[in-house]
């Protein structure tokens, strides 16, 4: 471990805005980037079954 | 060896094969994704020692650098989908391209919002008119217009096609814009620290970035399938395989 | 009389009976000039200073403006299919069609520009640096242009996409030829960026050829 205590990490020797600020961002982002296909995909597959659930009730 | 490979590239074609193969793929890239990911953060913030010149502020190298260097082979991945689908017309190929679009802007911005919080410690202001922020801009901008491109058109396949030329056109350019940019930013006297350039990076800050790139370019791997497993499903909604797929529980989640 | 001589003649033709569509970008590229004295600082040294890149910066800008229209009439009119039943090849076409654009547009400009540039305060000497770097880079704006034009064609507002599609690719002509007329004025060595002109402009006129054809045949499926 390069710091000395978790205070001294979370400082990042007066820089800690702006490092922490980055990771924050990044983590943000790639968060969004794995959600957003995945939520798209849940849709898509409800929108589906919903649309089968429908054609079979028709046809009976 | 060129058959198997012709092969594998007649199959590539197909969305179903490429639907499965990605369904067992999937973990392989991103279990691995999300742990390169989290050694490397862990590393660089936590153990790798800080710079002599800037300080703890380094340590935004190790998103800074593979969002650049990502950002850059995406748009080139996307320009080669696009050459792809343009000559031997396969769908999937657009669909990639289509798929790595957003991608790889949300990792250009990822290196230009970076670079910009990095530049205010290093040089005391947001935003320097650096040769390699400024060339992540203009990537950005190329970025939009084969995104808007991709949903110019009235058909897809022509959207497709049109947003496959225009890459191809700005994957030519960008090294030519990338060298204009760089001499430009000789002439003009830059910042005397860049933020990257290092004559030797001591190996205790070199290994947390290589397993950073590895992780971003893992990540990008996962993204791409998600995305892409999606326009196939949308696409082959109609077909019996998709239709099945929904029906069992393991197609759904 | 081959087809592409026949177009570039009509289009020329046409481009003389209605002054507007080549005297509108040149009236656009003044306003611009008129408008940085007024909004930065009307300082004749001041000006000096930024006449090089104002004035690139304005005919880049007046040649998007009449992009617009290169190819909208005759994807509109048919005439787009009747280039391709002809068995003419699309890449002359293209070439012969940026060809015209230039004429229209960026050779107006290239002489108008030396004149317009003595209200801006440019250096005396920076005039023929000024002249040249436009002769050389305005045709590439014109073929990386029709690029765009040619891939916007078929959409509803493609003005606004096509900005911002070519406005990017535009950027080493403006770096270069800007810095030339810069270098010129502080009597500096500037051959060497028209050298890079010349190089682009062999460059785009062997390859936006290609995707000008490939762009234009999309908007036949229509």
């Amino acid at each position: 471990m390069y710091f000395d205590n978790f205070a001294d990490f979370l400082a990042m020797g007066k820089h800690g805005f702006y490092v922490w600020l980055c990771y924050g961002i990044t983590a943000v982002v790639i968060v969004v980037n794995i959600i957003a296909p995945m939520l798209q995909r849940k849709k898509l597959i409800e929108q589906q079954a919903r649309l089968q659930r429908r054609e079979k009730n028709n046809a009976s | 060896m060129w058959e198997a490979l012709k092969r594998l590239y007649h199959r590539m074609g197909s969305p179903k094969w490429f639907y499965e193969i990605s369904t067992r793929w999937l973990p392989w890239f991103a279990i691995p994704a999300g742990l390169c990911l989290i050694v490397g953060t862990v590393w660089g913030l936590a153990f790798a020692p800080a710079d002599y010149q800037q300080g703890n502020s380094f340590r935004i190298i190790y998103i800074h650098v593979p969002a650049a260097l990502l950002a850059q082979s995406a748009f080139a991945m996307m320009a080669m989908a696009g050459a792809v689908f343009l000559i031997w017309r396969m769908k999937m190929a657009a669909w990639v391209a289509a798929s790595i679009a957003p991608i790889g802007a949300s990792f250009c911005f990822l290196a230009l919002i970076t670079g910009a919080i990095w530049g205010k410690p290093t040089w005391g202001t947001w935003w320097v008119w650096d040769a390699r922020l400024t060339s992540m801009l203009l990537l950005l901008f190329l970025y939009f217009g084969v995104m808007a491109l991709q949903q110019a058109m009235d058909t897809e396949d022509n959207s497709a096609k049109a947003g496959a030329i225009l890459s191809l056109v700005g994957l030519v350019n960008i090294p030519i814009i990338k060298y204009s940019v760089d001499w430009w930013n000789t002439l003009h006297q830059p910042a005397t620290l860049t933020l990257t350039e290092k004559p030797a990076m001591a190996t205790e800050m070199l290994i947390p970035l290589l397993i950073m790139i590895a992780g971003f370019y893992l990540l990008f791997a996962t993204l791409v399938f998600l995305r892409t497993r999606n326009k196939i499903l949308w696409h082959e909604r109609k077909k019996s395989w998709v239709n099945k797929l929904i029906q069992t529980p393991a197609g759904r989640s | 009389m081959s087809l592409v001589t026949a177009t570039i003649k009509r289009d020329l033709v046409i481009a003389a009976r209605n002054p507007g569509e080549w005297l509108n970008p040149l009236m656009f590229f003044l306003m611009v000039l008129a408008l940085f004295p007024l909004a930065v600082d009307p300082d004749p040294n001041f000006l000096a200073k930024i006449a090089a890149g104002v004035v690139w910066v304005a005919a880049l800008l007046s040649t998007l403006l009449s992009l617009d229209s290169l190819f909208k009439a005759d994807v509109e009119d048919g005439t787009l299919e009747q280039w391709l039943a002809s068995g003419e090849s699309l890449y002359a076409m293209a070439l012969g069609k940026a060809f015209t654009h230039w004429c229209i547009s960026g050779l107006p400009l290239t002489i108008v520009a030396p004149l317009l540039a003595l209200m801006m305060n440019l250096p005396e000497n920076a005039y023929s640096a000024l002249f040249f770097s436009l002769l050389l880079g305005t045709p590439i704006l014109s073929l990386l242009g029709a690029v765009g034009a040619a891939l916007t064609a078929g959409v509803r507002s493609g003005g606004l996409l096509l900005s911002l599609v070519i406005l990017p690719l535009y950027t080493p002509i403006l770096i270069f030829g800007a810095s030339a007329v810069y270098h010129a004025g502080i009597e500096m060595e500037y051959l060497g960026q028209l050298g890079f002109l010349a190089s682009f402009l062999c460059m785009a006129m062997t390859l936006t050829p290609f995707a000008v054809a490939g762009a234009l045949k999309l908007n036949l499926s229509r």
